[in-house]
């Protein structure tokens, strides 16, 4: 079984997908998963998302998210939607954790957090609430991202770990079939951060990224390292124009 | 510590009408069965039991148990002839105890 697996792997390799349509994993989903999402009053990530929004006007630490940003509903609107994007002080591309990051230590004095803090995911999914519907569009005309971005397009293609298999093997090629008893995705990072039943919590795209690597028994990146933040730029600009869920659901 | 909850109902209802009300709690609910990366079983950490009463008088109530999902979350009807309050309590190992409270409105 698994020598026929893999010589079907070999056959096809890397073929372009541009012309097929794209489609979220929302669409790869149950019914009763899908509800989940489309009711804020059921979905759990809106223990995160009220959380955040009592911390972007927390003033304990002297300046609130507020104090700059003012109401989220209208400078935020939009904004998870353009990450990763270029940080001109940093001289690399941050995605929005990083960029949260960047905006406690320079302009709060604060230690930075852990991508799965329940802090970071609080701030992020109230931030990412903020974009729903509206289109995924990183700046990839940015030339500054050029070189990140072709990066994280190797990486994207590479096969890695020791089953020796590439995102696109699984995510272009055999997307819409299954693995075990799960559908395999286009793997586009519409819904993050998500809720995902299967951690029974909030988590951040770089975890979920994480468990594709151990599943093909690959070594773990860093998250926020520059590699996993060139790889998340890829999997934004593959995703461009598909709208963003705000924070979701999955499997 | 200070719990996460999220409670949706309607604040304003009509006698004698019945409504839902569904709550969730942010919630661990460690089984007690489980082992960390150091090898060592993870210690309980449950919800053990959630209540809701209008004015004195028990509306709802739930024993819970380790296979209850992390966050859990509650659903159930009822009908009010009063305006009033709700207070949702629940309470959980470690002696940790969580209590909200609503106002309704009757028209």
């Amino acid at each position: 079984m698994i020598a026929v697996l893999l010589v079907g792997l070999c056959a096809v390799d890397v073929v372009a997908q541009s012309d097929k349509p794209r489609r979220s994993g929302f669409e790869f989903m149950s019914a009763a998963t899908q509800a989940l999402q489309r009711d804020d009053e059921q979905n759990p990530v809106m223990l995160w998302v009220k959380d955040g929004a009592r911390r972007w006007n927390d003033v304990s630490a002297g300046f609130a998210c507020a104090g700059c940003h003012g109401e989220a509903q209208q400078s935020m609107r939009g904004v998870a939607a353009r990450y990763p994007a270029w940080d001109e002080q940093l001289g690399a591309p941050v995605n929005l954790q990083r960029r949260i990051n960047l905006c406690r230590e320079r302009h709060q004095q604060q230690p930075p957090l852990g991508s799965e803090d329940d802090a970071m995911l609080a701030l992020e999914s109230f931030v990412a609430l903020q974009s729903r519907g509206v289109p995924i569009a990183p700046p990839a005309a940015d030339p500054r991202l050029a070189a990140a971005l072709d990066r994280g397009s190797q990486m994207y293609s590479s096969r890695i770990g020791q089953l020796a298999l590439s995102c696109a093997q699984c995510h272009d090629q055999l997307a819409g079939g299954r693995l075990g008893g799960s559908a395999i995705p286009e793997g586009h990072p519409t819904a993050y951060p998500i809720y995902r039943l299967q951690w029974q919590s909030a988590g951040s795209l770089a975890r979920r990224l994480r468990g594709c690597f151990r599943g093909v028994r690959a070594e773990q990146l860093a998250p926020m390292s520059s590699e996993m933040i060139a790889l998340e730029l890829f999997l934004a600009v593959r995703a461009a124009g598909m709208p963003h869920e705000g924070p979701g659901v999955r499997p | 510590m200070s719990a996460r909850t999220l409670i949706d109902m309607p604040r304003r209802v009509r006698r004698g009408e019945a409504f839902e009300i569904r709550a969730m709690i942010g919630h661990p609910m460690e089984t007690g069965y489980r082992r960390g990366a150091d090898g060592d079983r993870l210690p309980r950490d449950i919800l053990t039991e959630f209540g809701c009463v209008f004015d004195g008088e028990p509306v709802f109530s739930a024993k819970l148990y380790p296979a209850i999902s992390a966050n859990p979350f509650l659903s159930f009807s009822m009908t009010a002839d009063r305006s009033g309050e709700l207070v949702f309590r629940w309470r959980g190992d470690r002696g940790f105890s969580h209590t909200e409270r609503v106002n309704l409105v009757v028209e």
